[in-house]
């Protein structure tokens, strides 16, 4: 099983692996690029110099101990540290070869979605949950959201337990259910990249094992970049994974060397348990 | 040991019986007033005191629709200049505001809150009576605005803080500019408590008499319009309480009972609805 | 429809949904305008109150000076004013009602806080709030009606029996007097002692009450050798809250104070405040000196509730920010 040469900073266009025993060597241009990315709360520095290509269509990981500077990392990609007062961000973050920091901010956002940690479903119904982004976006006529709904409630696995009340509140739903609300929301508005920060540490297995799947499926239509504290999640979605140490990007690999073969000895250290 | 544990305990049921008295003296002296509100102002309430102008000096009877009407008038002006002004102070304070400016307008709002009700009245007085050149409604209900500005935004700010800034981060996510959060998912999660909010606001300022003793001031007839000196209940239930005639003192309590009922009913629902908390979790 | 099918679907072409929301983005800079200018009318509102105030008793000030505050003078006819008797009935009357509500007030506060069962101190704690809410007139209508004429029949006379010799219970009793402004105000003060000082003990942390309770000190030692000194502060504040609620308190006071410029040193005797005068005089003032030496009392009331209130505002925030909340 062949593996593409990495670099964890990776200048030129990301190598894909595929399925199976060969590699294709076909260069896809990355989907989010970010050049010597940092990140300050006050004077405390966040993130270093982050350098990373992120593939499109893929699902990518990261992983590392709280206060790594992981979802601090997720959240300048869809600018949501800008919300927090007293930040300061450097460097570049490239979507689609765009300069991200520079278009419009809803813009970023409604082009890269987000899950949060906690589910946040708006105190409306099931179905104005979902339609909402699309309305704030501007969007009115009544046939397109009703599709917009179904569609993407099917990507989120949803439909079929909700689509007998989506005139109830969403907060009559369970954990797990208000969760995949959540992303069926953010895929409503048809977003390029599906940003996800920790979407599963509140749920039970069953519910997790529900969200692994439809990323799976969702890969088809958004490029993923999920936050997790849990490694054998990573192990199991993702492409490719990142492991993230005090504010730094230690490694950034295949996910399978990262969990077998990993190249620096702090990543070893974490993934095989014996940090901190 | 025994008997210092034995001290201990009685010291304590000691305080207990004593702060419970200072609690059951505090919340006895409602009853107190509830009471003689009921037994005098019901005694003396009648039909016509909704519906007659009062009785001129000297005869019996009569009632107080045109200060019913004219404490309605004032305070639904009131409402139309205080509450839009302070609902949105509180969301440029809890939305918009940096460290700086929302310490000097929170301030403000403080003092304002702490101004006398009397000097509100001089102060409308001065800056909109006097120019004016005669008393009216339109002055008292700038007098009870902005009496009503500084619990309006304070209300606003805590029941917007109280919603979770989850539901901020859910709606910019989705690309929502921010201004469309505020609206469409901020507001309404907080607008139980906002309304609450406003609801006790106005029962605050229903009560309030002496700004208007130089901005409404008072009338014995109707006051069409809002150009006229304009009778009030609070003002009235004060001019009849102190002046010597029997039967106006029963107005008096008759005007009373009907105040204290519409204020305390106001606090009642608006308190009842907070109780079920401020963040709304359901549509 | 299948999941496998919609999968590649997308569900609102990208381009449209992006014009949109570039034209939002004017609508931000508008909604912040908006209620900036709602929070800048604010701010010029309380300094018009100042300004007016200010500037409405020039003719008062230049006349009399600061003797204006030492003159126990007030002949509108002569058109000589001095406002020490109103400033004394209004700080005799203060001071007698916080004499009473304090105490009440802050036993009521720690039963409600520590002592009660949630189930009562929830219920009594609501009725206290609508208290708080009874207006001002109401409690003048009582004080005339009812509580003048238990003072004059059922407490005056056994007070002068036991307290006659004392200068503060001399002279005769006619119902309406500092004595019956103070209580009227003692009553009406409670309620705001008890709801900032509740809410002062209740913001002490719970660890402060459990190390405590966990050396074996029982609920009462706890409240007062515990939380009690870590709420004081903030109790201050809510005295001196309330001390500027009762400055500035008009109506209930004008009913049963007796309306009489004097400085008399029993209590017994009527008195006027400053809020009581300007609510009765006001409409009647004739003249310019009288009008401006009438704002000017309005002048002296808004500095001192300024100056209170400011004071209690710092005490409570310290408080509430040492509590650690």
């Amino acid at each position: 099983m062949a593996t593409p040469q990495q670099q964890q900073s990776l200048k030129e266009p990301v190598l894909l692996s595929q399925e199976g025993n060969e590699v294709q060597k076909t260069y896809a241009a990355p989907k989010l690029c970010t050049t010597d990315l940092n990140f300050f709360y006050g004077s405390f520095q966040a993130l270093r110099t982050i350098s990373i290509n992120i593939a499109s269509n893929k699902i990518t990981a990261f992983i590392g101990p709280s206060g790594c500077g992981k979802s601090t990392f997720l959240r300048t990609m869809n600018r949501m540290n800008e919300a927090l007062r007293n930040t300061r961000v450097e460097g570049q973050v490239l979507l689609d070869g765009q300069d991200l920091l520079s278009m419009d901010v809803n813009d970023v956002r409604r082009r890269v979605g987000m899950v949060f940690q906690k589910s946040n479903p708006f105190p409306k119904t099931i179905f104005d949950n979902v339609a909402y982004g699309l309305r704030v976006n501007g969007i009115y006529k009544n046939s397109v959201i009703e599709e917009a709904v179904e569609t993407s409630l099917q990507h989120a696995a949803l439909w079929m337990e909700v689509k007998d009340k989506l005139n109830k509140p969403a907060s009559a739903l369970s954990g797990g259910q208000q969760q995949r609300l959540c992303i069926a929301r953010a895929l409503a508005v048809n977003p390029e990249v599906l940003l996800l920060d920790e979407p599963c540490s509140a749920l039970d297995p069953i519910a997790t094992l529900k969200i692994e799947e439809l990323l799976f499926r969702i890969k088809d239509i958004a490029t993923i970049v999920i936050v997790t504290h849990n490694m054998q999640q990573a192990a199991r979605v993702a492409d490719y994974t990142g492991f993230f140490l005090m504010g730094e990007l230690i490694e950034f690999d295949d996910t399978r060397k990262i969990f077998q073969n990993p190249g620096k000895k702090e990543t070893e250290d974490y993934v095989t348990g014996r940090f901190g | 040991m025994a008997s210092s544990s034995l001290q201990k305990n009685l010291v304590n049921y000691l305080m207990f019986g004593l702060t419970g008295l200072c609690t059951l003296m505090t919340a006895g002296i409602l009853f107190f007033i509830l009471g003689y509100l009921v037994y005098h102002g019901g005694r003396s309430l009648s039909w016509a005191f909704f519906t007659q102008l009062p009785a001129p000096v000297g005869e019996t009877g009569g009632g107080m629709a045109n200060a019913i009407i004219g404490s309605g008038k004032v305070l639904l002006l009131a409402t139309a200049i205080g509450i839009p002004i302070g609902f949105l102070g509180g969301v440029y304070l809890s939305e918009y505001s940096g460290r700086t400016l929302s310490f000097v307008v929170r301030y403000t709002t403080d003092l304002l809150n702490g101004v006398p009700s009397i000097v509100i009245g001089i102060v409308v007085y001065a800056l909109v009576v006097h120019p004016m050149g005669h008393f009216s409604a339109l002055t008292g209900g700038v007098a009870l605005g902005i009496m009503m500005i500084p619990i309006s935004v304070r209300s606003t700010e805590e029941y917007l803080h109280a919603v979770p800034v989850s539901l901020r981060e859910g709606a910019l996510a989705l690309g929502a500019a921010k201004w469309k959060a505020i609206v469409t998912v901020v507001i309404p999660a907080a607008v139980r408590g906002i309304v609450s909010g406003t609801m006790l606001d106005l029962a605050r300022v229903a009560g309030e008499t002496a700004p208007l003793l130089f901005t409404a001031l008072s009338n014995q007839f109707w006051s069409p319009g809002w150009n006229k000196p304009t009778a009030t209940l609070p003002v009235m239930i004060f001019t009849y309480a102190i002046a010597p005639y029997e039967d106006w003192h029963r107005q008096a309590w008759a005007a009373g009972f009907v105040l204290l009922t519409l204020v305390l009913l106001l606090n009642i629902i608006a308190r009842l609805a907070l109780a079920r908390g401020t963040y709304v979790s359901k549509a | 429809m299948g999941t496998s099918a919609i999968v590649h679907q997308r569900a609102v072409p990208p381009g449209k949904v992006r014009s949109f929301a570039r034209r939002l983005r004017a609508g931000d800079e508008l909604a912040y305008l908006i209620t900036l200018i709602a929070a800048g009318a604010i701010f010029i509102i309380t300094a018009l109150v100042f300004y007016e105030l200010y500037s409405e008793s020039s003719l008062a000030r230049h006349k009399f000076g600061w003797g204006f505050l030492f003159s126990s003078t007030w002949d509108p006819v002569a058109g000589n004013f001095g406002a020490l008797p109103f400033i004394y009935g209004t700080v005799v009357t203060s001071v007698l009602a916080l004499l009473i509500a304090v105490p009440q007030g802050i036993g009521s506060a720690i039963f409600l806080a520590e002592m009660a069962p949630p189930r009562l101190s929830n219920i009594s704690t609501f009725l206290i709030e609508l208290l708080a809410a009874v207006p001002s007139v109401i409690y003048g209508l009582l004080g005339i009606f009812i509580l003048v004429p238990i003072l004059e029949h059922d407490v005056v006379p056994p007070l002068k029996s036991v307290f006659g010799s004392l200068p503060l219970f001399q002279g005769a009793f006619y119902g309406v007097s500092l004595f019956s402004a103070g209580i009227v105000l003692s009553v009406m003060i409670i309620p705001f002692i008890v709801s900032v000082s509740r809410e002062v003990l209740l913001s002490v942390p719970r660890d402060q009450r459990e190390a405590s309770l966990a050396l074996g000190a029982s609920q009462w030692q706890t409240t007062w050798r515990v939380v009690v000194p870590n709420a004081s502060t903030g109790i201050t504040g809510s005295v001196f809250l309330a001390l500027a609620r009762a400055l500035g308190e008009t109506m209930a006071v004008t009913m049963v104070i007796g309306n009489t410029p004097q400085i008399k040193a029993s209590l017994l005797a009527p008195g006027y405040s400053i809020a009581a005068v300007i609510a009765n005089e006001f409409t009647e003032a004739t003249g310019d000196l009288y009008l401006s030496a009438l704002i000017e009392l309005g002048l002296v009331l808004f500095g001192l509730t300024f100056v209170l209130n400011g004071l209690a505002r710092i005490l409570i925030i310290t408080t509430s920010r040492s509590g650690g909340h």
